[in-house]
């Protein structure tokens, strides 16, 4: 593999803790494999800090599959760089090529604060989560199978595929406004097409958008670009059922 | 429903009904201008009929210029909310890749069409608000096409209107099918109702700006 890999410059976002005011900072790696993961690059550099008795980059990781949502990263200009329908951990160093520059900062948003270097706070989201999405299931040990409550395949095909966010926050990260009315629209979305989501569903959908607007996430102007750069395809159709529930919420 | 208005979603609906009036006035205003070109008489007779009759001025004319101000009133303060939200900006942000400019830049062609809207305003409005309420004239049997002519005699005048119209274009082409989004519904994601949205966006403000051109050359 030697000798074959690329030479990147790497322009990456330094911070101390969340009360500095941090900086870009400029590196070089060399040899990277095409087959290489932006994170395994990411480890190259960090090796190669460590050796050289720097302070490695602090950067959210965690499967490394595209299933948890933990790896952020703003890499040129894109959550989650360049490729389409993948997190960080799955892009490949071969979207990539010898010589090029590679600017990378963390997700920003007000309601994000950067913890440290390229690692943010999005706990705002598990407050959202918190706020209203859930079911109340009785669970005294006569629980009923979900299986046992009929759902048209066409409902049940649309709360899977809301389901499917991982709550990664790329929506906010790329959204002009800081909003995450994508985020928030899955979320609501994956109930509100369920029978068991409809017992709390007015107060769901205004509870979680009451402590969206409360942790400081913008508003949408419909620009699409959540969609086009959330690793799961979540569709601006949840924001639209979103929009649709909190009218119902209201006339209820 | 105060309560509503303080949501962000509350304030995009009310954001899109305003819009969606908005778009429908301009119809309207569209049909009575094109009138200008075809038939001074019919322009003269319609022109009076919405400066006199008391249900457009008392009823419906409070309605449109509530729509208006309250249409870009709550742009700004979506703009300033919006702006708030974001934390330090990108070093390097591409937001070509996933949304369109028009879409990014509805404060800039809004703002445009504001400053516009002023002059038009000076241009016409204020000055027949003037004659009919300040100086008490009768409007009857008033040539409001030669009127209409004679403004648009100045080329500059003609240059601006033209401009204004194209930002109008711009705002639209993202604005018409944003509207249905943000009202809750998924036809404005539809092939059907972008291509009306671009129809409606490029055909009115372009009839606009025909009519600007036409007074221009056709004056006596
Ligand atoms: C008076 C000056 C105007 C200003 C400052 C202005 C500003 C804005 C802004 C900032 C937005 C985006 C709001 C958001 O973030 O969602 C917007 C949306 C919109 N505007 Fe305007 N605008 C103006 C005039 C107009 C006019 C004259 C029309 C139509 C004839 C119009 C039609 C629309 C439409 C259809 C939308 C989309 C609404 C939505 O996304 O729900 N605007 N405007
Ligand atoms: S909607 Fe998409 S981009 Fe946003 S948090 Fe969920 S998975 Fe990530
Ligand atoms: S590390 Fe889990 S999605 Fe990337």
């Amino acid at each position: 593999m030697s000798g074959k890999g690329m030479n990147l410059t790497l322009k990456i976002w330094r911070q101390k803790d969340a009360q500095s005011t941090g900086k870009m900072e400029t590196y070089k790696v060399n040899d990277i494999s095409e087959h290489m993961s932006f994170l395994e690059m990411m480890d190259v550099l960090n090796e190669q800090l460590i050796a050289s008795g720097d302070e490695p980059v602090a950067f959210d990781h965690d499967c490394r599959e595209g299933i948890c949502g933990m790896c952020s990263m703003y890499i040129n200009g894109e959550a989650h760089g360049p490729d389409r329908g993948v997190t960080t951990c799955q892009l490949h160093m071969r979207m990539f090529k010898d010589g090029d520059t590679i600017t990378i900062e963390p997700f920003r948003a007000a309601a994000f604060p950067v913890i440290k270097d390229l690692v943010v706070d999005r706990t705002s989201f598990e407050r959202i989560q918190q706020a209203g999405g859930y079911i109340s299931v009785n669970t005294s040990g006569n629980t009923q199978d979900a299986n046992a409550t009929p759902i048209s395949k066409h409902d049940a095909d649309e709360a899977m595929d809301a389901a499917t966010c991982i709550g990664c926050g790329a929506c906010v990260a790329t959204c002009k406004n800081s909003s995450a009315m994508l985020f928030v629209g899955a979320k609501v979305s994956q109930y509100a097409l369920l029978p068991q989501g409809q017992v709390e569903a007015a107060d769901r959908v205004k509870n979680m958008v009451a402590q969206m607007d409360l942790e400081g996430f913008g508003n949408c102007t419909n620009t699409g670009a959540c969609e086009v750069e959330c690793p799961k395809g979540i569709s601006l159709d949840n924001i639209a059922r979103m929009n649709r529930e909190l009218i119902k919420a209201q006339v209820k | 429903m105060s309560g509503f208005l303080k949501s962000s979603i509350g304030r995009k609906i009310a954001m899109a009904l305003s819009a969606f009036f908005l778009m429908f006035f301009l119809l309207q205003h569209f049909a009575i201008n094109m009138l200008s070109v075809f038939s001074p008489e019919a322009f003269n007779e319609v022109s009076y009929f919405m400066g006199n009759n008391p249900l457009v001025q008392y009823g419906l004319q409070p309605v449109l210029l509530f729509g208006v101000i309250f249409h870009f009133v709550m742009g700004f303060i979506l703009e300033i909310k919006n702006k708030k939200a974001q934390g330090v900006a990108y070093a390097k942000n591409n937001g070509a890749a996933n949304s369109s400019w028009v879409s990014r830049n509805m404060i800039y062609t809004g703002v445009t069409i504001l400053l516009f809207m002023i002059f038009h305003f000076n241009d016409f409005w204020v000055p027949e608000i003037v004659e009919k309420y300040v100086e008490g004239k009768s409007q009857v049997g008033k040539d409001f096409h030669a009127h209409v002519a004679h403004m648009f005699e100045n080329p500059i005048r003609v240059v601006v209107y033209v401009l204004a119209f194209v930002f109008l274009a711009l705002h639209l082409l993202h604005g018409f099918t944003s509207a249905f989004q943000s009202m809750g519904g998924t036809a404005g994601r539809k092939k059907v109702l972008q291509n009306i949205g671009k129809a409606y966006s490029i055909i009115i403000p372009l009839g606009f700006i025909i009519i600007a051109i036409y007074h221009h050359f056709n004056h006596h």
